[in-house]
């Protein structure tokens, strides 16, 4: 007893040596760093900033190569109009992906969701506007499915859409029974069905009210996931759980309205594709969520969850776009931009590795 | 024998009796009681699997338990989430810190409890007000005379262990009115870093909240800790004054080569 009572209340005999050290524990000054470090720290604190300076070499150089033909405002809304629907869907992808999870059956949502659309109105004749809502509801469905596997029933993201992605798309297959429904009919009788293809112009621009809507929505969603408590709350959930869940966050009810957010833009998503095909096709938008999540990685937005921004996802959406316009105009065969959009996704995960280590 | 250790008359702000948790087959607490006291540093102590962080996580709100009774102050409390317990007072630091390494300094403290700008801007638009945050966390962690903070807006991750821990004690001890609860605080930490954390816990100590100090380290529970609650096989063995006991009759208690003295049982 008597060898404790003797140290109670001070330091242990080991540590008698610490009062001649130095007491800055908790020191946030910086230390000297190497440039490369100030850029790791640059990257880290910006997560667009890669896509962004991509994207404007990108520009730059296909505008050198190819000149006015590629540097007209027509040639560069042209590349907006194309990105319109890869924009919104991977905006729904990287709410998704930020909480660390992903959503392979997003393509397969915004068929479906077009198609209920179409189908109401033509099938059943209801009033476009209400065929329209009830397409948004088939998202909203789709998307509570995902959300309630993944947050109720923990199954992992990847697994459930892989799933639910096979699923969405044979329900559309048999409920259209294959039919698609053509650009004059719906033209005549539910033009509101193909208002996102309406165009209108600023000199040489030509906008469509689709590329109005990507551009909004990704305005919208930023701020919400930058300065509300919601979109800080998405972050924690992808960047630690458990940590998020302990900090108050609701983790599951937030998981779940994820989901259905995410089921909601890819039937808006399922709206602007009516009108940029002008038909509704069961067969249409293939690859839907390949290219989000290409958009989203080439981005910046970590497969890990918790890190990257919108912004970054709407570049990285771009940037493909640019390729694959400025490839085609120069003329090569189109396996070059899906050859070198490859390598860009890999860049870009490598440098996502190389960021995330600014902790160590 | 309810004031164990303790001189009469002063009531425990946080008590708990009879808490049962079970996981399947395994019972992680049984009957466990526990009592903190006002103004105290309370230490718990227990072998691996005895039943603390059950213990811990029950008073926290981070598990709720089969059964038993918990009490803060009067009040009969009965938290279904870490959020409750939270807006009831009791601030916990676990041991995994509960940060967002990705997140600034800034949002970490006010994590699930955010302050919206005034007027419309907030009300409609929800939107946070990130400088008052900013201000505030400055503001509280220079009080707690922890660092020198050069940016509030880097990410948790870019610090070292001991800045983790100093912002997870800062956020305790900013939001906590009533208790605070530090599971194995030193346990990742350096010994000079440790150091530092343990003038940090006396220092919440002296602004009057109570803690309740889980730890492994014997030395640092022997040097800070008022009393000491000494869990085995899911309940309270014992309470014991660290003044009157050494470390290795603590210990022998924990792992239960001895029994405790008929004066220092609980119930």
């Amino acid at each position: 007893m008597s060898e404790t009572s003797a140290g109670l209340h001070r330091p242990q005999e080991f540590e008698s040596v610490l009062s001649g050290s130095e007491t800055s524990v908790a020191n946030f000054e910086p230390e000297r760093r190497t440039a490369l470090q100030h850029a790791q720290q640059f990257l880290h604190s910006s997560p667009a900033a890669v896509p962004l300076i991509v994207l404007v070499a990108s520009l730059v150089i296909f505008g050198a190569i190819i000149g006015g033909r590629f540097f007209s405002a027509f040639s560069m809304t042209l590349i907006l109009q194309q990105v319109a629907i890869v924009g919104i869907v991977g905006a729904a992808q990287t709410l998704v992906i930020l909480t660390a999870g992903i959503d392979l059956s997003v393509g397969a949502i915004m068929v479906l969701s077009s198609v209920v659309m179409g189908q109401f109105t033509f099938r059943y004749g209801l009033p476009p506007a209400l065929s329209v809502l009830c397409g948004f509801a088939v998202g909203a469905l789709c998307g509570y499915i995902n959300g309630v596997l993944v947050s109720v029933m923990k199954l992992p993201p990847f697994i459930v859409t892989l799933g639910t992605w096979q699923i969405f798309l044979a329900t559309n297959f048999l409920y259209s029974a294959n039919e698609t429904i053509r650009s004059q009919e719906i033209g005549a009788q539910a033009p509101l069905l193909q208002f996102f293809g309406e165009t209108f112009k600023i000199g040489n621009a030509v906008f469509t009210y689709g590329v109005i809507a990507m551009v909004l929505l990704v305005a919208l969603l930023w701020y919400v996931l930058n300065h509300t408590a919601w979109g800080r709350h998405l972050h924690a959930i992808g960047d630690d759980p458990e940590a998020a869940k302990l900090s108050g966050v609701r983790v599951r009810p937030m998981l779940v309205t994820v989901y259905v957010l995410s089921g909601l833009i890819c039937a808006l998503a399922g709206w602007c594709l009516i009108g940029r095909i002008g038909s509704v096709s069961p067969t249409a938008g293939q690859f839907a969520n390949i290219e989000s999540i290409t958009a989203v990685v080439i981005g910046g937005i970590s497969l890990f969850g918790g890190r990257g921004s919108i912004l970054g996802m709407l570049f990285g959406a771009l940037i493909v776009g640019v390729f694959s316009l400025g490839l085609r105009l120069i003329g090569t065969d189109p396996q070059w931009t899906y050859l070198l959009i490859g390598a860009l996704i890999i860049l870009a995960v490598a440098i996502d590795q190389w960021i995330r280590k600014v902790a160590a | 024998m309810s004031q164990i250790l303790h001189e009469t008359g002063v009531k425990p702000l946080l008590s708990a009796r009879g808490l049962v948790k079970r996981y399947g087959r395994v019972t992680a607490l049984d009957h466990a009681d526990f009592d903190l006291y006002p103004g105290e540093i309370l230490a718990v102590i227990g072998d691996n699997g005895a039943g603390k962080s059950s213990l811990i996580k029950a008073i926290s709100g981070a598990t709720i338990p089969d059964e038993g009774e918990i009490r803060l102050g009067d009040q009969v409390v009965n938290f279904k989430s870490p959020m409750e317990a939270r807006d009831a007072g009791i601030e916990t630091v676990y041991q995994n810190l509960a940060l967002s390494p990705a997140l600034s300094i800034a949002d970490n403290m006010f994590l699930g409890r955010e302050i919206r700008k005034p007027g419309v801007l907030g009300q409609w638009f929800r939107m946070l007000d990130r400088s008052a945050m900013e201000r505030q966390a400055r503001a509280k962690l220079t009080e707690l005379g922890l660092m020198t903070i050069q940016n509030i807006g880097q990410a948790v991750e870019t610090l070292s262990g001991g800045q983790r821990q100093g912002v997870a004690v800062a956020r305790a001890a900013a939001f906590g009115s009533r208790v605070v609860i530090m599971d194995e605080p030193t346990a990742a930490l350096g010994v000079k870093e440790s150091r530092r954390v343990l003038e940090l816990i006396q220092d919440v100590k002296k602004r009057g909240l109570p803690i309740v100090l889980i730890s492994h380290n014997m030395p640092h529970v022997f040097e800070v800790a008022d009393r000491i609650h000494i869990h085995r096989l899911g309940r309270r063995l014992c309470v014991v004054d660290p003044k009157q006991i050494s470390m290795s009759d603590a210990v022998a208690l924990m792992t239960g080569a001895t029994q405790p003295p008929t004066d220092a049982l609980a119930a």
